[in-house]
């Protein structure tokens, strides 16, 4: 626990912001931290990230701090009081209307069977000793919170917290278990790169495919068709079977399909990294476009810098349960402080 | 119990997740749902095909080849268990066959639509019942091609031309109902048991020998299976619908009132009965797959 933890931190902001600011925009192309798709490199504000991501957590959560080599601290001591938003949002919080998404009290348990490929004669065989195959995970347990329009809730929490499952139940694919979930408005979800993609089709064909794997409509996809192309610069490749892409396009094809949508509420899971460092700012801008249009927004992200500057808003999850529910900073705060000092430590001092 | 209640909000529509036990979604919002994502079904069906062909030398052809190489090892399987054979018999073959694997190609095609499209269900919320539809029209597109080689080897025939023959579409449409129904059950039931598919190829093998296609409904006057027919027409749905199918394209002949009415019902039946247990279970396919 505590070497994952130790890396989640370091990873998450403060060594690698610093640096992205001191080399500049080509910074994400490190491999240190490859998965990053919103690395600190929105070309439009270099300096912001430098400025925010470290003090926020210095002045909550002074021990992790303390536990960091010395050779990242010059860095991450730049004073500043407050966060600057990367983005302009199109719709401000209002609570006057009904909120975009209500989530009440919901648990979501999965059944799933411990054998691997369920089959007839593994069930008549566990028929006949009387077994039943099933084994339940918790995985969201009595979770409620409202989230207002013009919300960009940050969701927090380490592997296996629940964060994807609260997602897909957001989404519509999994049903809850009890609770229930009301959701004003379209949803669009960024959940995985290239979904209803064939790799025996041509770029084209699988534009229009993933397009309406989306839930466009033809007409939405035509026009969208040549937009795609020139954003994912796959060039005469578009016209070939996506069998002889090299990943990165593959990648960088899956990626401009799924943000050119019109997003109404918004769901991003994180890591959707795609192509060299070039595209990746050209991906970052995108992706700040599409967020600042939406109603709504929810972002996974382990990348705590991302989840500040993205969000106004932040929830951090723990083991299905909701941990906390408060701004960016104070859930990156008391995340990185669970995360550092360990669970058993963490429910000693505070409850 | 419903897990999608879509109402017109001021501004927005509103989507309600609830809890349910096996229950079915309400029918306006899911159909809704449905249409408006056919053309998602389409495109992934016209994929299919395309990609399915893409490598090889022949290419689309194989859609006309696969079902005609098929079509003659039957019909040498039939001249060498009967001593005899001819343009007829071929034509009776081809006629069953070519339409038998509009259903059965629906078959395993549907049972594998939902375990084979994980990333999609795990991915995006659409109505499932897309995915055993979108099978079903990969396999009456691969039909389609099949129905001049039927017509050409029947003008080999001196079998009757006619206007009633037009009427066969009607049993072409009962066959595609039907396969919507069973393609929906074999992918329900493929997610819970996943040998299904490994059953699957001996279940038609047995249901193609037991349905009008290496033999024909006249041939069992003489035979002492006669007095079984009429149970063949209640029990097996595909011997009233590649039966009467046959007797259309092939004898120009309108088959008697009681195919019809079992082609029919078994068409709509399998097709409520199908989409119904289907729906009821889709709910569960996220977490189980």
């Amino acid at each position: 626990m505590s070497s994952l933890s130790a890396s989640e931190v370091s990873t998450s902001g403060d060594s690698r912001r610093p640096s992205g600011t001191a080399t500049g925009a080509n910074a994400p192309a490190q491999p240190a931290d490859p998965q990053q798709p919103d690395a600190p490199a929105a070309p439009s504000a270099p300096d912001a990230p430098a400025d925010q991501t470290a003090p926020a957590g210095e002045e909550a959560a002074p021990k992790p701090k303390a536990k960091k080599p010395a050779g990242k601290k010059p860095a991450a001591k730049k004073p500043a009081a407050t966060v600057e938003p990367r983005i302009e949002r199109k719709y401000q919080v209002d609570t006057s209307v009904p909120p975009a998404v209500s989530v009440q009290d919901v648990s979501i348990t999965y059944r799933t069977t411990f054998e691997k490929v369920p089959t007839l004669k593994s069930a008549i065989v566990r028929f006949g000793r009387g077994e039943r195959a099933v084994r339940e995970v918790e995985a969201i347990q009595n979770m409620s919170f409202d989230v207002p329009v013009g919300t960009a809730l940050g969701i927090l929490g380490a592997n296996g917290a629940g964060k994807s499952t609260l997602m897909r139940a957001l989404a519509g694919v999994l049903p809850p278990t009890s609770g229930r979930i009301e959701v004003r408005g379209k949803i669009s979800s960024l959940l995985s790169l290239g979904v209803g993609f064939n790799s025996a089709l041509t770029g084209r064909e699988n534009v229009v495919l993933g397009g309406l794997a989306q839930g466009l409509t033809r007409e939405q996809v035509a026009e969208r068709a040549d937009e795609i192309a020139d954003f994912a610069e796959i060039g005469e490749f578009m016209d070939m079977p996506m069998r002889t892409y090299s990943s990165g396009m593959s990648q960088r094809l899956a990626f401009a399909v799924s943000v050119h949508m019109e997003p109404d509420i918004l769901l991003i899971d994180e890591a959707l990294s795609a192509g060299d460092a070039k595209f990746k700012n050209k991906a970052a801008a995108k992706m700040d476009e599409l967020m600042s249009s939406a109603r709504a927004m929810f972002l996974v992200s382990h990348s705590l810098g991302s989840i500040r500057q993205l969000c106004n808003d932040a929830i951090w999850i723990h083991k299905g349960k909701l941990m906390m529910r408060g701004t960016p900073e104070e859930c990156g705060a008391a995340y990185t402080k669970f995360l550092e000092v360990g669970e058993t430590a963490f429910t000693l001092e505070d409850f | 119990m419903s897990t999608k209640d879509v109402v017109r909000d001021a501004d927005a529509d509103l989507q309600v997740y609830s809890p349910h036990r096996a229950g079915l979604p309400r029918f306006g919002p899911y159909f809704r749902d449905l249409r408006a994502r056919l053309p998602f079904a389409a495109e992934s069906s016209k994929a299919s095909i395309r990609a399915a062909h893409s490598q090889t030398v022949f290419g689309q052809l194989w859609l006309i080849l696969n079902p005609l190489l098929m079509a003659l090892v039957y019909y040498i399987l039939v001249v060498i268990l009967r001593g005899s054979g001819g343009a007829d018999t071929l034509a009776h073959i081809v006629s069953g066959l070519f339409v038998f694997h509009l259903v059965s190609g629906s078959m395993s095609a549907g049972a594998s639509s939902v375990t084979g499209g994980g990333r999609l269900i795990m991915n995006m919320a659409f109505p499932r019942l897309l995915m055993p539809m979108s099978a079903v029209r990969t396999a009456f597109f691969r039909f389609l091609p099949t129905l001049p080689v039927v017509l050409i080897l029947k003008a080999f025939t001196d079998e009757p031309w006619g206007p009633q023959m037009l009427l066969a579409l009607v049993f072409l449409g009962f066959m595609t109902l039907f396969s919507i129904g069973i393609a929906a059950v074999l992918a329900t039931l493929q997610v819970y048991f996943r040998d299904t598919s490994s059953f699957l190829p001996f279940f038609t093998r047995i249901w193609l020998y037991m349905s009008p296609i290496l033999w024909s409904i006249d041939s069992l006057d003489t035979s002492p299976v006669a007095k079984y027919v009429d149970l063949m027409v209640v029990v097996n749905p595909l011997f009233s619908m590649v039966g009467g199918w046959t007797e259309l394209v092939l004898n120009a002949q309108i088959p008697s009132p009681s195919m019809w009415l079992a082609a029919a019902s078994w068409a709509v039946g399998m097709t409520v009965v199908g989409s119904l247990f289907f729906m009821s279970r889709e709910r569960e396919f996220a977490v189980r797959l």
